[in-house]
């Protein structure tokens, strides 16, 4: 997966945790739960797809790491790189 | 041999089983969810959800703990039996957050049966108000009513938002209240007394677990199940069962198995049968866990210093008054915190018979499908001790004494209350404890500091993990469905690591 995938696997998964929001217009810079309703166990949420989804484990101490798209491709890059991106929705 | 087993249905008297609970139990399996709360049965959804093959068993012929209902008889009439009884324990209420909850770990059908309170009634000798239990209502009476300046109440509320969960918990709700309402004792039963029947909480609780709880309930106030408690815990168990998660009920877990040298779960005693599994979530009680299910002998001597200081929570009475179909209730409110006392203070509320209880009251339009049904449960914090020691007769007497006493404060608000009661029944903490096992019948989990020990279980060993009502956050509706998927989580992560080692053989066994 390349960054730009990564931001897409993350907002359609976020898309099945808050059907209501609109993720059209998400600055990849700024925090996550600052544009959209997000709360702790929101995040847990998106841990638990990413393990079931892509076989890739965020250790509890790196939760924050994923506080922005941006964070998040910077935390699962490496992770991720030979993984196909799939949607949530459809798996 | 197995030991002879017993419907834990009635205090009354156990009849006996027939057939073997766990006759269909297979020898292995990922997850063992052992207690069905609301803890228990969401780890085990989520869980199955994943893909691991789960099992739970139930020591009651019910699923779900304390989110449960009891059916009794009508009065026999010329005509035959009156329409019967229908009374929940605890179906009122909780935060909205609960919708949400419901709509990621269940169904949105569940979701979708969550609907607002339209009645929260305070009345007790120095206030008598209605309020929808939001932070626009509370800060409306707290300046016209309690003559408060709104800087003062907007101070406040900014301090529930910026308190943090990491922080040192050293603040006691009492200091909180003090701090922003010195020497008003109308303005901190106006803030607490909904939560301590809630949660259990009193004025020597850390702040922090209140700011958590108040300001999820304030966010749009109290909510409930329309369909009833019936209603949800079947829709629960139909979503287990299609996610493939085995049920047993009437199938109390012996033992939890350790291996001892890694150490490690192996699985659970149940039924005089062992089976076998690579994480072990416990729903019962964090102390019942450690030290009946689990053994000290296999933890830490710190740990088992640590654990033995954890506080169990407040104890409930409960009268529950069933009222005549012909008769029915006219509309009062959906939940009325009721005192006589002159002020509040939160440890009064545990005293007997006491001044001060909640009534949740039940209209039709809680089973819009069922026959019309009303009834109303008074709810009181109590204390385990002031019941324990009682012989059969003083039991008796001191339960009649209490639904007595009830019935009067009843009478204040429903002035032909006596006339309109078919059944009354009291419900005690040898009663919580009988149905759920619970040490002292515990209705709120442990105080705060429960929490740590329930989440440092598998540090102390591998795939055992814990799942009830802690630290008061961790408890109600709201906090226990909560833990049971932040625990589910890490069971997943635990379990995922496991196959990924298996597939590896490079990789160290993280067991």
């Amino acid at each position: 997966m390349t960054r730009d995938e990564i931001a897409i696997a993350i907002k359609d998964i976020i898309s099945q945790i808050a059907p209501d929001e609109d993720l059209g217009n998400l600055d990849p810079k700024v925090r996550l739960r600052d544009q959209i309703e997000l709360d702790s166990m929101d995040f847990l949420d998106i841990v638990m797809e990413l393990r079931k989804l892509y076989g890739v484990q965020v250790p509890e101490a790196d939760y924050k790491e994923l506080a922005t798209l941006e964070g998040c491709a910077n935390y699962l890059e490496a992770h991720l790189a030979d993984k196909e991106l799939h949607c949530a929705s459809n798996a | 041999m197995r030991s002879p087993k017993y419907y834990r249905g009635s205090s009354d008297g156990r009849r006996p089983l027939a057939g073997d609970p766990v006759a269909k139990v297979q020898s292995h399996y990922d997850v063992v969810v052992v207690g069905s709360g609301l803890g228990g049965l969401t780890a085990a959804n989520v869980l199955a959800r994943n893909g691991h093959r789960v099992a739970l068993f139930e020591q009651h012929y019910n699923l779900g703990g304390l989110a449960t209902w009891f059916k009794r008889p009508g009065e026999r009439t010329e005509t035959g039996r009156g329409q019967g009884h229908l009374f929940d324990i605890s179906l009122h209420g909780f935060p909205v957050g609960m919708k949400k909850t419901c709509r990621k770990y269940w169904t949105p059908e569940i979701a979708g049966a969550i609907h607002r309170l339209e009645g929260v009634r305070f009345s007790n000798p120095q206030f008598d108000l209605e309020t929808d239990f939001t932070r626009a209502d509370f800060t409306r009476l707290l300046v016209e009513h309690f003559g408060l300046e709104s800087a003062r109440v907007t101070g406040f509320y900014d301090t529930l938002a910026q308190m943090d969960f990491f922080d040192p918990p050293n603040a006691t709700i009492g200091d909180l209240f003090e701090e922003h309402f010195p020497g008003r004792n109308d303005v901190h039963r106006l803030l607490l007394e909904a939560i301590s029947y809630a949660n259990g909480s009193s004025l020597g609780d850390p702040a922090i677990a209140y700011a958590i709880v108040f300001t999820n309930f304030m966010s749009q106030g109290i909510f409930t199940f329309r369909g009833g408690t019936d209603w949800l815990v079947r829709s629960m168990r139909a979503e287990l069962l299609r996610h493939g998660v085995e049920l047993f009920h009437d199938a109390p877990v012996e033992r939890i198995l350790v291996h001892t040298r890694e150490p490690r779960v192996t699985g659970v005693l149940v039924g005089g049968r062992e089976v076998r599994a690579n994480v072990v979530i416990s729903n019962a009680n964090v102390l019942s866990t450690v030290q009946r299910l689990v053994g000290e002998e296999h933890f830490d001597v710190d740990f088992v210093r640590q654990t033995r200081a954890v506080r169990l929570n407040t104890a409930s009475c409960q009268v529950y008054f069933g009222m005549r179909a012909s008769q029915g209730l006219p509309w009062i409110t959906d939940l009325l915190m009721d005192s006589t006392a002159p002020t509040f203070a939160s440890e009064a509320l545990r005293e007997f018979p006491g001044h001060s209880r909640t009534f949740s009251f039940y209209y039709p339009s809680v089973r819009p499908e069922g026959p019309a049904r009303h009834a109303i449960v008074a709810s009181l914090n109590a204390r385990y001790e002031d019941w324990a020691p009682l012989d059969q007769p003083s039991y008796e007497a001191k339960k009649a004494q209490l639904a007595e006493h009830t019935l009067a404060a009843l009478e204040r608000h429903l002035p032909d209350a006596r006339a309109r009661v078919e059944h009354v029944e009291v419900a005690t903490p040898r009663t919580f404890a009988f149905y759920t096992g619970h040490p002292s019948g515990t209705s709120f989990g442990t105080k705060f500091e429960g929490l740590d020990v329930s989440q440092r279980l598998p540090e102390q060993i591998a795939g055992l993990f814990h799942a009830g009502s802690v630290g008061i956050i961790m408890s109600g509706w709201l906090g226990a469905a909560n833990y049971g998927a932040i625990v589910a989580n890490r069971a997943d992560a635990l379990l995922h690591s496991l196959v990924q080692a298996a597939e590896d053989p490079h990789l160290k066994s993280p067991l």
